[in-house]
C-alpha cells in the first residue's frame, strides 16, 4: 500500500512539472509582455527597467526555477494588471467558483441520478429511451448556449430571475443549470450503467429470491453499492467546474475564477493566466490522486495491479 | 455450421459494394440526414447563400426580425444582425467553419493520438512514460482551458484554432489506443509476425494500425461534436475565428449585447444549428460504435 502510495504521489509530481513547464515556456514564446505593460512610445531603457523589474531578463531556465521555488511557498508571483499577488487574486475569487461549482454538482445529481436510476430499473421502455434522450441533449446543447436561452426565457420574457452578477440564491440558478447540464448527461449515464450492473449481480438476486418488494431491493440493497462511482464521479466534476466554468461565469458576470482567467488573457497579465491555469492542474491532479488512493483502499486489486 | 451454399460466392469487389449498401440502409436515418444536409450547405455555400456573409444587405435595416414577424421581410427570411447582414447567409458560411474545423481538428487530434498510443503501448519502456507522463499533464487541464490558453496565446484564426483544438484532444486517443496496443502486442498474429523477421514499423503498419482503426474511428465520431462545441465557445470568447468571418459561436457573441432587448433570434438560429450538428454527430457516433464493436454490440 505504501509503495502504491509513493508511486501515484512520483506521477502527480511528474505530471504537475511537465505541466507547469509547459505552461510556462507556452506563456513566453508566444510575445512579449513588457511591449504591453509599458506606455505607448516608451523609451528602450525604460522597457529594461520594467524587464529588471520583473524579472524578464534573466534566462527562461533561471525563471522558471525561481517560479517554480516560489510556487512551491505558495507564491505564484505578481499579476501584472492589479499589482496583486496571484494567489490573494485567485483565493479571493475561489468561494464564488466553489458556489457555483456546488450549485452545479446539485444540479447535476438531482437530474442525472434519479433519470439514471429509472432507466436502470426500467430498462428498454419507454423511460430507458426517454431517459437516453435526454443524455444525448445533455451532451449536444452547449452549456454556454443554454445559458444564454436561460437568460432569453428567465430574464428578459419572464423577467424572473438576474441576468448577472453574485448576490443571493436566484443569482446562481441560471449558470448552475447551465453549467450542470452537461454533467448531469454524464451521471446520468454512469448511474444507468453502475445500477444495471448492479441489478444484475448475485446478491440482488438473492434479495429478490427471498422475496423483498421490488422497492426494497433497489432503494436498500442496489442502490447504495451503485451511487459508489457515480459520487465519486460527482467529486471530481466539482473540481473541473471549479475551473472549467469561464463561458458560463463571462456570460452570467460570475466574479469566479473562470473569469479571473478571462480577464487575465485580455489583459496578457501572464502571471495571472499562468497562475489560474496552474492551480487548475494541482487541483485536478490532487483530486485524481486522493480518488486513487482512496479506491486503493476500498479495492486491493488496484494497488496490486501494477 | 454446415450450412450449403445456395448461391454463386460473390465476387470480393460485389461483395464490399453490397456491404456498403447493407450498412447504408442500416444508418440512423436523422443523423445521416441532418449531417449529409448540412455537408451539402457547407460545400455549396456559395451558390446557396442569398447574400454575402460579411457585408450589410442593401436596402436592409438593422435587427430586422425573422420574415413571421411583423416588421421581417421575406428578402432576409431569418432576419439582420447589428450590420444589417443576413442570418441566413450566415449561418451557411458558418455551417463551413463549423465542419472544417470540427473535422480538421477531430483528424489532426486523431493522427497524433493514434500515432502517441501506437508508440507508446508497442515501443513500450521510456517512450512509453514519455508520452503516458505528457497525457497525464495534459489531461489535467480541463480541455477548454487549455484551448483558451492557447488560443489567447497563439492569436485568432480558424487554422489556428483546428492545430489547437487537434493539440488539445489527442490524449483521449493516445490513451485508449496504448490499452488496445498492449493486448494486441500479445496476441499470436502480432508474435508470429516478429518471430517471422518483419520489422517494428512493418509490424505497426500492417498487424497493429488496421486493428486499431475501429476503435479510431468510432472516437474520432465521438470527437467531432465536441470539437465543434470548443470551436464555438472560442469564437465566442473572441479568442477563435475572428470576424468578421461567419462562425456560429461569433454570431452567439455578437448577439449577446443586444439579447436584453429581446433579439432572440440572433441567439436562437446558431445555437440551434450547432445543437443540431453536434446531435446528429453523437448518434451517428453512437451507431459507428455499436457496428464496430461487436462486444457493445451483443449487449
Amino acid at each position: 500500500m505504501g509503495q502504491f502510495i509513493l508511486r501515484r504521489v512520483l506521477y502527480s509530481l511528474v505530471t504537475l512539472f511537465i505541466l507547469s513547464a509547459t505552461i510556462f515556456l507556452i506563456v513566453r514564446f508566444t510575445g512579449d509582455p513588457v511591449a504591453l505593460m509599458a506606455e505607448a512610445g516608451a523609451r528602450p531603457e525604460d522597457l529594461d527597467r520594467i524587464r529588471q523589474q520583473w524579472g524578464l531578463d534573466r534566462s527562461w531556465p533561471v525563471q522558471y526555477v525561481t517560479f517554480m521555488r516560489n510556487a512551491f511557498k505558495g507564491e505564484l508571483g505578481k499579476s501584472f494588471n492589479y499589482r496583486l499577488p496571484v494567489t490573494e487574486l485567485y483565493f479571493q475569487r475561489l468561494p464564488n467558483s466553489l458556489t457555483l461549482g456546488l450549485a452545479a454538482t446539485l444540479i447535476s445529481l438531482l437530474i442525472g441520478v434519479p433519470a439514471g436510476i429509472i432507466s436502470a430499473v426500467k430498462v428498454n421502455t419507454r423511460w430507458d429511451t426517454l431517459a437516453k434522450g435526454v443524455a444525448l441533449l445533455g451532451l449536444s446543447i452547449p452549456g454556454f448556449w443554454l445559458g444564454l436561452v436561460l437568460i432569453l426565457v428567465f430574464s428578459v420574457w419572464l423577467r424572473w430571475l438576474p441576468t448577472s452578477g453574485a448576490g443571493d440564491w436566484r443569482h446562481v440558478v441560471m449558470p448552475a443549470v447551465a453549467l450542470g447540464w452537461y454533467f448531469a448527461a454524464s451521471m446520468l449515464r454512469l448511474t444507468r450503467s453502475s445500477m444495471l450492473e448492479v441489478l444484475g449481480s448475485e446478491y440482488i438476486k438473492l434479495a429478490r429470491l427471498k422475496g423483498l418488494p421490488d422497492v426494497v431491493v433497489i432503494a436498500m440493497h442496489a442502490f447504495k453499492n451503485a451511487l459508489i462511482p457515480v459520487f465519486t464521479l460527482a467529486g471530481v466534476n466539482l473540481v473541473v467546474m471549479v475551473n472549467a466554468a469561464v463561458i458560463i461565469e463571462v456570460i452570467f458576470a460570475w466574479p469566479g475564477i473562470g473569469r479571473l482567467l478571462y480577464e487575465g488573457i485580455f489583459q496578457r497579465d501572464f502571471p495571472l493566466v499562468q497562475g489560474v491555469v496552474i492551480m487548475a492542474g494541482f487541483m485536478i491532479v490532487g483530486i485524481n490522486l486522493v480518488v486513487d488512493i482512496l479506491y486503493a483502499f476500498i479495492d486491493p486489486r488496484i494497488r496490486l495491479a501494477r | 455450421m454446415a450450412t450449403v451454399a445456395t448461391h454463386p460466392p460473390l465476387a470480393p469487389a460485389q461483395g464490399r459494394l453490397r456491404a456498403i449498401v447493407k450498412t447504408a440502409r442500416e444508418a440512423p436515418l436523422i443523423a445521416v440526414v441532418i449531417l449529409g444536409g448540412l455537408m451539402l450547405v457547407a460545400i455549396f455555400a456559395d451558390l446557396i447563400a442569398p447574400y454575402d456573409p460579411t457585408l450589410p444587405v442593401p436596402g436592409a435595416n438593422v435587427f430586422d426580425p425573422p420574415f413571421w414577424m411583423e416588421g421581417g421581410r421575406a428578402t432576409t427570411p431569418l432576419g439582420t444582425d447589428f450590420q444589417s447582414r443576413d442570418i441566413l447567409s450566415r449561418l451557411i458560411y458558418g455551417a463551413r467553419v463549423s465542419l472544417i474545423v470540427g473535422l480538421m481538428g477531430t483528424l489532426v487530434a486523431g493522427t497524433i493520438g493514434t500515432a502517441m498510443g501506437i508508440l507508446s503501448g508497442y515501443v513500450g519502456g521510456w517512450v512509453d512514460q514519455i508520452i503516458m507522463r505528457v497525457t497525464d499533464a495534459w489531461l489535467a487541464l480541463p480541455a477548454i482551458v487549455f484551448a483558451i490558453f492557447l488560443a489567447a496565446m497563439v492569436g485568432p484564426s480558424m487554422w489556428n484554432i483546428v492545430a489547437i483544438l487537434g493539440g488539445v484532444y489527442w490524449t483521449r486517443y493516445a490513451r485508449v489506443i496504448r490499452g488496445e496496443v498492449l493486448t494486441l502486442r500479445e496476441r499470436e498474429f502480432v508474435k508470429l509476425a516478429e518471430i517471422a523477421g518483419a520489422s517494428k514499423l512493418r509490424v505497426i503498419k500492417r498487424h497493429i494500425l488496421p486493428n486499431v482503426m475501429n476503435t479510431a474511428t468510432v472516437l474520432a465520431s465521438l470527437t467531432v461534436g465536441v470539437v465543434i462545441i470548443a470551436e464555438a465557445s472560442l469564437s465566442f470568447l473572441g479568442v477563435g475565428v475572428p470576424p468578421p468571418q461567419p462562425a456560429w459561436g461569433l454570431m452567439l457573441s455578437e448577439a449577446r449585447p443586444t439579447l436584453m432587448a429581446g433579439q432572440w433570434w440572433l441567439t436562437v438560429f446558431p445555437g440551434v444549428c450547432i445543437l443540431l450538428i453536434v446531435l446528429a454527430t453523437q448518434l451517428f457516433g453512437d451507431w459507428l460504435r455499436v457496428r464496430l464493436d461487436p462486444q457493445t454490440r451483443n449487449l
